[in-house]
């Protein structure tokens, strides 16, 4: 299939619609309470993400908000992961 | 607290604590030496029951010429060191002042006796002063980037202050390491200015001659010069260049006065014919007083200036050599006998420094190390321990009241029976040595309380161990077995936990010497414990080449009478043959299925391509064969579900049973590669070279093809690399025909077969290579096509890419090669030699930052995996949270887990 140059400069990537990003979820604050709780760990504890990073365009999200992400895994299947986004 | 001088590494770097901290705690040494520990509330300590210190913050310095003068006991006038009567000088540079190193004389100081007193700091007055040259560079920055006239830092006032908040800010924001590398950038800018902000004076070029001399406008700069400008620099300017003037003023790296080292780190020898000889530095210290003092008097006699400059210039080399006898401009100073003085630099730098070899490689005492030779008849937890070192180690035990006797018989044997005892230690601690003399009287002395330093015996503990220790399993414990000869003996089944091999390869032992080391050493590191790898979750020990050989030949076909079958199995130290069946002809399945429990059953999978079923039930095989599969380290799950069901002792009881039953099979059977186990019959030969003839004859018409410029080229290729790359395919599928009818045409039960099959060595690409034919060799993906000028070798035509000039080897190994094909394998034998030579360093040290990036992680009871400071790494281990070395290669085998439950219900 041939696309036209112009066609394919015009469409804009969304980098989350590509299938090897892993789904990146903002969870709401009651959330992420219960998973801070679940864990016993203040933010500083958690693993982090870029404010910028390129996963997150569109969400709106905040630094303080955290970011649940499922992941395809080869061990376990679909595997969650938490992340919080800070900007340095 | 101690005086500080005990560490005087390099005298001239140096660490002040406060001056309100602690009046008379004097400087300490910095560079390596343990940094002085600050206490916030001193005051404290009579409440808290717990003393400790916590290190707060570490200061570099640099010494200043007053503290220099305060810390010396003598000032050193004379560069001679004794008088007449061999008695040392006052005021030489072995004062008595300066510590003692002769036993049984009193240091002049502190009172102290020798090994007590831990030598004090003496000093000299320089006639001129000379400039440091390990601070050269600081010096040079300074100089470049001041006034010369007014010593103002050439940034104007209003623009200082916000630099110096751009430095904090970054030092803020990302650490110490990258302020630094600001004022670097900073320091570099400030070098192009011309003129002072402050004074307006003009600023002239200013260079380095290396080492140490400093030139402006093709004039030298006097360390004098050099010394009044540094003091004119004002103490608010230094914070910009990482200084903090408190500890550090820059004219102190322009010495005045010099520390003189202790006696003490540069202790003199007397050798044997009774003549001293004197230490490296005191060597060079002699003559740096020397001329130090010729300079004085020269000055003094207002001797011409020319005379001053030229000793002033030697005394700067005697200085920087004393510091550092290593720099790139300077003649290093040398001995009488042309071997170069080890100076304090030396002392402390490199591999043979101070720091690596003294602070950082730890020798140890109770350890042994030789090469290594395997021994199938060991158990897989046995050490065979030479009997000359097993009369060298010794284990203490402690006599009391029941075991006195048995210990009096080691000491009645002396050190030179064994077995016997080496040393017997009294309660208060003293070591007594058992010879024939003391002998007699010791046994008298003897009483529960002492302890004998007794041989080691077979079943005692040690710890076995082989660099690199990458993994746990490299540092294993095993039982002493002692042997006779000179080599430390493994079982040859343990050889891949340390990935070790006997082409001179050698290991360490060491010997536990407490119970409680030897408890721990039991229980957490021996053979056993280390069965499964927590990598994968399968047996890191199996059975190896012959082992592997002998148990497939006897599982597959080997038939043999029941009484032959006896004297094998008792062989490998069996002795109960209850399983054996009554019948005069025993299968060789029935004689491995002796080694295994009766109520084992197993389901597994041989290498078989066709009929790869193997059936264990109720401690019977019954159908399979037993291969590198079921028996090999790292595969199969024989070994695994043995060590699940019975636990790990039993495991490697049956495995060291295995491969001795596999050796012995084949010491009985016989086993010999032979040449004719690649031979083919006259048939296979012409079909090879069938293969062959039309393999070149397909290539030469390709090559036609391209050269009338009718090859089609690939999407994305040129019509040369489309022909390249249909050659390597064609002749890459020609030589896996060839070994295809070697694999089918050969006689199936050569030994070389045999191992190929049943992965114990070898396999069958090698046998092709041997009976049919090598095949193309390639570099980088690609035909050889460097060499001579288009063509590879002399003896072919220039652009001639038929598969023989292109390295294509047609022959065998065992038909021989031709010399343009021995030379085509040469090159890409010698391509892959220094590939792996290159990157087994870089790959180790790439594996080293892993495996310290990932040291501290932990699994925490919630299942998460953390830090050292408590962050979350995964949420779950593997994010399955499997434990893998209680997996199968991994996983968990639901069905055998319910037909386990079902079994056991039933």
């Amino acid at each position: 299939m041939i696309i036209a140059k112009r066609d394919y400069m015009k469409k804009k990537i969304h980098i989350t619609k590509h299938d090897l990003l892993p789904k990146h979820v903002k969870i709401s604050e009651k959330e992420k309470k219960a998973i801070l709780k679940k864990y016993q760990v203040t933010l500083k504890e958690m693993p982090k993400i870029m404010k910028a990073d390129a996963a997150l365009q569109g969400m709106k999200a905040e630094v303080g908000d955290m970011i649940k992400i499922t992941r395809k895994s080869p061990t376990a299947g679909e595997a969650v992961y938490y992340r919080v986004v800070t900007d340095a | 607290m101690e005086k500080p001088e005990d560490k005087p590494e390099d005298a001239k770097e140096q660490e002040e604590t406060k001056p309100e901290d602690a009046p008379e705690t004097a400087p300490e040494t910095a560079s390596d030496t343990p940094p002085e520990e600050t206490e916030e509330k001193p005051e404290r300590i009579d409440e808290e029951p717990h003393i400790f210190k916590k290190v707060k913050e570490i200061r570099f310095g640099v010494l200043s010429p007053k503290l220099i003068k305060k810390m010396a006991s003598a000032k050193i006038v004379t560069p001679e060191l004794y008088d007449k009567e061999g008695y040392p000088v006052d005021g030489g540079l072995m004062d008595v002042r300066l510590g003692v190193i002769d036993p049984g004389l009193k240091c002049k100081t502190c009172g102290q006796k020798l090994k007590e007193c831990p030598g004090h700091f003496g000093y000299i007055e320089l006639a001129r002063p000379i400039i440091h040259v390990k601070f050269v560079s600081i010096v040079f920055n300074l100089l470049r980037c001041t006034c010369r006239e007014c010593g103002h830092i050439l940034i104007p006032k209003n623009r200082l202050r916000s630099q110096l908040n751009i430095l904090d800010a970054v030092q803020n924001e990302s650490g110490l390491e990258s302020r630094r590398d600001k004022i670097k950038e900073l320091i570099t800018n400030l070098k192009t200015i011309n003129k002072c902000p402050y004074c307006n004076a003009k600023q002239l070029k200013i260079t380095l001659e290396k080492p140490t001399t400093f030139i402006e406008n093709d004039k030298r700069i006097s360390p004098i010069e050099v010394r009044t400008r540094l003091e004119r620099i004002p103490d608010e300017d230094l914070d910009v260049f990482g200084i903090n003037p408190e500890v550090v003023r820059p004219e102190w790296m322009v010495l005045t006065v010099m520390p003189i080292p202790p006696v003490t780190m540069r202790p003199s020898i007397t050798l044997e014919s009774g003549e001293r000889s004197e230490d490296d530095l005191t060597h060079k210290l002699g003559d740096i007083v020397r001329i130090n003092q010729r300079l004085f008097e020269n000055i003094n006699a207002g001797a011409p200036e020319i005379i001053i400059e030229d000793l002033w210039d030697l005394l700067q080399y005697h200085i920087t050599t004393f510091f550092d006898n290593n720099i790139a401009q300077l003649p290093p100073a040398r001995h009488r006998s042309g071997q170069p003085l080890k100076t304090l630099t030396e002392r402390i730098k490199s591999k043979e420094g101070r720091i690596r070899h003294n602070l950082a490689g730890k020798r140890t005492n109770f350890s042994a190390r030789t090469v290594i030779s395997p021994d199938p008849m060991l158990k897989l937890n046995e050490v065979g321990v030479p009997l000359i070192i097993a009369m060298k180690l010794t284990v203490p035990e402690r006599i009391n009241e029941w075991n006195s006797d048995y210990l009096k018989t080691f000491v009645q044997s002396g050190p030179t029976a064994y077995p016997g005892a080496n040393y017997i230690i009294r309660p208060d601690g003293k070591k007594k040595k058992i010879t024939d003399e003391t002998k007699e009287q010791l046994l008298e002395e003897m009483q529960p309380g002492y302890t004998v330093e007794r041989h080691l015996m077979d079943g005692d503990i040690a710890l076995f161990n082989r660099q690199p220790s990458l993994h746990r399993m490299s540092m294993m414990c095993h039982r002493v077995k002692v042997l006779p000869f000179r080599t430390l003996r493994l079982n040859p089944a343990v050889c891949h936990p340390y990935n070790a091999d006997f082409d001179g390869d050698e290991m360490n032992l060491h010997i536990p010497q407490n119970e409680e080391a030897r408890a721990e050493a039991e229980i957490l590191m021996e053979v056993q414990t280390q069965l499964i790898s927590p990598r994968y979750g399968l047996s890191v020990m199996g059975c190896v080449q012959d082992a592997i050989s002998g148990n497939y030949i006897l599982t597959k076909s080997l038939e043999m009478t029941r009484h032959e079958a006896v004297a094998l199995l008792s062989s490998i130290g069996i002795e109960n043959f209850s399983k054996l069946p009554r019948k005069d002809s025993v299968h060789g399945r029935e004689i491995f299925s002796v080694l295994l429990p009766d109520d084992f059953s197993f389901i597994g999978q041989s290498r078989d391509k066709e009929d790869n079923a193997v059936i264990i039930r109720k401690g019977k095989l019954i159908k399979g064969v037993m291969d590198k599969n079921n028996l090999g380290e790292e595969s199969g799950l024989l070994l695994r579900n043995l060590h699940k069901k019975y636990g790990a002792d039993m495991t490697i009881d049956i495995l060291s049973k295995m491969f001795r039953l596999g050796v012995k099979v084949l010491l009985k059977h016989g086993f010999t590669v032979q040449l004719s186990d690649s031979d083919l019959p006259d048939k296979s030969k012409t079909k090879i070279n069938d293969i062959l003839r039309k393999a070149e004859q397909q290539v030469n018409e390709l090559i036609k093809e391209y050269r009338e410029g009718k090859l089609d080229a690939f999407p994305g290729r040129s019509a040369r690399e489309t022909l390249e790359l249909k050659i390597l395919e064609l002749l890459n599928k020609a030589r896996n025909e060839t070994g295809n009818v070697v694999i089918s045409d050969s006689s199936q039960d050569t030994p070389t077969m045999i191992m190929a099959q049943s992965g114990a060595r070898g396999n069958l690409l090698n046998l092709a290579q041997m009976a049919a034919c090598v095949g193309q060799q390639a570099m980088r993906g690609k035909r050889i096509e460097k060499g001579y000028k288009n063509r590879t070798l002399s003896c072919f035509k220039q652009h001639d890419l038929s598969p023989s000039a292109r390295g294509f080897i047609s022959n065998g190994f065992k038909s021989g090669l031709s010399p343009a094909e021995f030379f085509f394998m040469g090159i890409t034998g010698r391509d892959s030699l220094m590939d792996t030579a290159l990157r087994t360093p870089k790959s180790g040290y790439l594996y080293r930052r892993l495996a310290n990036a990932l040291q501290d992680l932990k699994v925490e009871y919630d299942q998460t995996v953390r830090d050292a400071s408590g962050g979350i790494v995964q949420y779950s281990y593997g994010e399955d949270g499997i434990d893998v070395s209680r997996s199968e290669n991994g996983m968990i085998n639901v069905k055998r887990v319910i037909d386990l439950v079902e079994g056991e219900g039933r």
